[in-house]
């Protein structure tokens, strides 16, 4: 076969030969893969050795190769535990409330009324608005005990002025949160309401299902899919919040609203420790995966009920 | 012809950048705090750089927690693109042991021709000048410095008819403070910072400490924080706040606490001097006319009372315009820099606390009521002996070691925690000495 191929035409093939190889088809997306690899990749490998050093900034001359005792250590710090428990309680309620609120918003969206767009694009609003900005709004202009509006309209009832952001921290890191992702969490499941299927909600009132059996029977699974891509993606960006935090209580009192973020943070910036920084990274990593697939599981768990049921 | 062509372009080019390499000035790039007298700084570039036209300045202003992160990382890591930056006193000494700045000293000696004429070191505060120094070089320039003193409102103190001594004890403050403190009406005692940081709450609380005894760590460097002393101290501070202070005490910071106190929100504030030229300016305060000045208050010991820091220039080892950057370090916190804002901007703005001569100009004693009072007390700081019993470490109202900026965070959260009601001071304060205890471990002080 080969030797009839270079009778045939021995000159011109092969110098092409290499070439043909370096550009063939499966070859081309080669160049963006090397890209994506170089600062995705590069970047988590640098943290991995760094996590393995003794490495205090503002002491080069103790800098030294410790293989786990930066993760040995951090898991020994009972408030390693703390902010892991602060992660994913302000996640959760971060989520679960989003959600309900989120469905409810999309739930009036989708109906007919007067003024509809306006409402509409007032709810999206405070997506919109920049992190730091809504927390400095939220810290100044409501919760501050001094000159908030909160505290006028406490001291007008006769009450005593309230200091939010001291008495309840985590409360008011949730709500800051909460306003700002519920139009995110409304905007996916309005979407996913207008493709519903006009007649098939009509056939089912004709079969006799009331308001309830439709939403739970009908608009629910419907939305399964939807739910779990708004659940997925803000589940990640709740993780690493860390804006909100950053202004309103600086992760206090004490570090009852420190997450793992914010926690990582100080412990870069405020202690300089780059290597125990970089082990609390890497665990946030690991963190991240187990509460996604453990949503994930749940959610399509769900699902089959939904479908057997 | 197109290759004759090309050849020209290409020998324009050359002698076109060569021409424009050999005027083109050296560029010097500046990091910066954005306080106000830093900003004003920024606004005389083009008179520095027509003064000295081989130089021209790239400026980046961040604000202080930002400058901090940038530059410590800048300078540690060795890849510093800045040739000047700004340090506290806290960095100075550090620093300049880690080998990450260079000595002034040095550098003045080896290009004399680059220090700003008749620039006069020893005109320099001496207390200032020692806290920048380490094993006695100088290795920052002070741009501008201050100690902390009380503020009144002395419109309050008449109505109560209350007279503030020359110098306050701080049980007297609190009678005062609780005498004047009616919430209903929106005016409180004092103001105090509570906000955690150890540039925020831990600077007034350490004046504290020191004068009701404490210190920070013995000569072993074994921590203290649980000693009855502290307790003391940190008990008075949240009990002051909580029972005739502001609300909202985890979230006062020095912003904060400013705003009530020009807003004749606040009887009392006891902070920064560098405050007195705010409250005095009809611009920011409404309390101009009613303001009065003391120093800090005093505890069981006459020390410690009040702070001292200086915001200063220094020259980082990686920079390589070293001559350009002592022309304008020494021009910028010269005599005649001071004398350039005094006459452009007016003399109550110029950068205070850095030299004696400024306290001895008529013009600025004129504009600015409080100097006296700042230059005594600027006079007696005394970064090596602040506290009752001997210390290892330099520093008034913080420790001079690298693991102070995390071990003040994490102590400054407890105590706020304390300060918001969910915790005791005494189990707070037992718990920072725990952590504080594991990180000098950690760092390697008990090693023998």
């Amino acid at each position: 076969m080969t030797t009839t191929y270079s009778v045939t035409a021995p000159v011109p093939k092969k110098p092409s030969r290499p070439f043909e190889n370096l550009f063939s088809r499966q070859s081309l997306p080669l160049p963006a893969i090397i890209f994506m690899i170089v600062v995705t990749q590069i970047p988590l490998i640098l943290t991995l050795r760094y996590s393995l050093e003794r490495w205090n900034l503002l002491r080069p001359e103790r800098r030294a190769f410790i293989w786990f005792n930066n993760y040995v250590n951090i898991l020994q710090d009972q408030d390693f535990w703390t902010i892991i428990l602060n992660t994913l309680v302000l996640t959760l309620s971060v989520v679960v409330i989003t959600l309900i609120l989120g469905m409810l918003l999309a739930l009036l969206l989708n109906r007919e009324f007067p003024g509809r767009n306006i409402v509409r694009t007032m709810l999206i609003t405070p997506f919109l608005i920049m992190p730091t900005v809504s927390a400095v709004l939220w810290k100044n202009v409501l919760f501050n005990p001094a000159f908030g509006l909160l505290a006028a309209i406490y001291a007008m009832l006769g009450l005593p002025r309230p200091d939010f952001l001291a008495d309840a921290p985590m409360a008011s890191v949730i709500t800051v949160i909460v306003w700002q992702w519920t139009p995110f969490m409304m905007l996916i499941l309005l979407a996913g309401l207008q493709s519903l299927d006009a007649e098939q909600m009509e056939a089912s009132q004709i079969d006799g299902a009331g308001r309830a059996t439709q939403f739970r029977y009908i608009v629910l699974p419907h939305l399964q899919r939807y739910i779990e891509i708004a659940v997925l993606m803000e589940t990640l960006f709740i993780l690493s919040v860390f804006g909100e935090i950053f202004v309103t209580t600086t992760g206090g009192p004490g570090i009852q609203t420190t997450n793992l973020s914010f926690g990582i943070y100080q412990e870069a910036f405020s202690r300089w420790n780059i290597g125990s920084a970089s082990a609390m990274g890497i665990y946030a990593i690991i963190l991240a995966n187990i509460v996604v697939l453990l949503f994930v599981r749940v959610l399509r768990r769900g699902r089959h009920e939904g479908v057997t049921a | 012809m197109l290759r004759s062509m090309l050849v020209l372009v290409v020998l324009l080019f050359l002698v076109g950048g060569t021409l424009v390499s050999a005027q083109d000035p050296v560029e010097l790039t500046i990091a910066t705090v954005n306080n106000p007298d830093m900003v004003v700084m920024e606004s005389f570039t083009e008179v520095f750089e027509a003064a000295y036209p081989n130089i021209s300045l790239n400026w980046v202003i961040l604000p202080e927690n930002e400058l901090r992160a940038t530059v410590t990382t800048d300078v540690a890591t060795g890849s510093s693109t800045f040739d000047i930056v700004t340090v506290g006193m806290f960095e100075a000494p550090i620093w300049a042991q880690n080998g990450w700045i260079h000595s002034v000293d040095d550098l003045a000696a080896q290009y004399p021709d680059n220090v700003q004429a008749d620039y006069g070191f020893d005109d320099l505060l001496p207390g200032v000048k020692l806290g920048l120094s380490y094993e006695n070089e100088l290795y920052a320039l002070p741009f501008y410095g201050e100690s902390s003193m009380l503020f009144y409102n002395k419109a309050m103190f008449a109505e109560a008819g209350l007279e503030m001594p020359e110098q306050p004890t701080w049980d007297q403050v609190r009678e005062f403070a609780c005498a004047l403190h009616d919430p209903d009406n929106g005016r409180y005692g004092i103001a105090l910072r509570g906000l955690p940081g150890w540039g925020e709450i831990m600077a007034p609380l350490t004046t504290v400490v020191n004068t009701y005894g404490g210190r920070w760590f013995d000569e072993n460097w074994e921590p203290q924080l649980n000693s009855p002393e502290w307790n003391a101290a940190v008990s008075f501070y949240v009990n002051l706040i909580n029972e005739c202070g502001q609300p909202g005490a985890t979230g006062t910071g020095f912003t904060e606490a400013l705003t009530l106190m020009a807003q004749g929100q606040a009887a009392m504030w006891v902070d920064a001097t560098v405050a007195a030229g705010f409250l005095s300016n009809p611009e920011q305060s409404q309390i101009v006319d009613d303001l009065g000045f003391a120093p800090a208050p005093v505890g069981p010991v006459a020390k410690g009372n009040h702070w001292l820091w200086a915001w200063s220039l220094a020259i980082p080892s990686t920079t390589t315009h070293v001559a350009e950057a002592l022309q304008f370090a020494t021009w910028a916190t010269s005599r005649d820099y001071i004398e350039l804002v005094g006459t452009t901007n007016g003399w109550a703005t110029i950068p205070p606390g850095t030299r004696v001569s400024t306290y001895e100009r008529a013009e600025y004693l004129e504009a600015a009521p409080f100097a006296p009072v700042v230059l005594g007390l600027m006079e007696s700081a005394d970064p090596t002996d602040s506290t009752r019993d001997p210390v290892p470490y330099v520093g008034v109202q913080f420790v001079g070691i690298p693991e102070f900026q995390g071990i003040g965070t994490d102590v400054s959260q407890l105590i706020a925690e304390a300060l918001a009601g969910d915790n005791t001071v005494e189990a707070a304060l037992e718990r920072a000495n725990e952590i504080t205890r594991e990180a000098m471990e950690e760092a390697g002080y008990y090693d023998g």
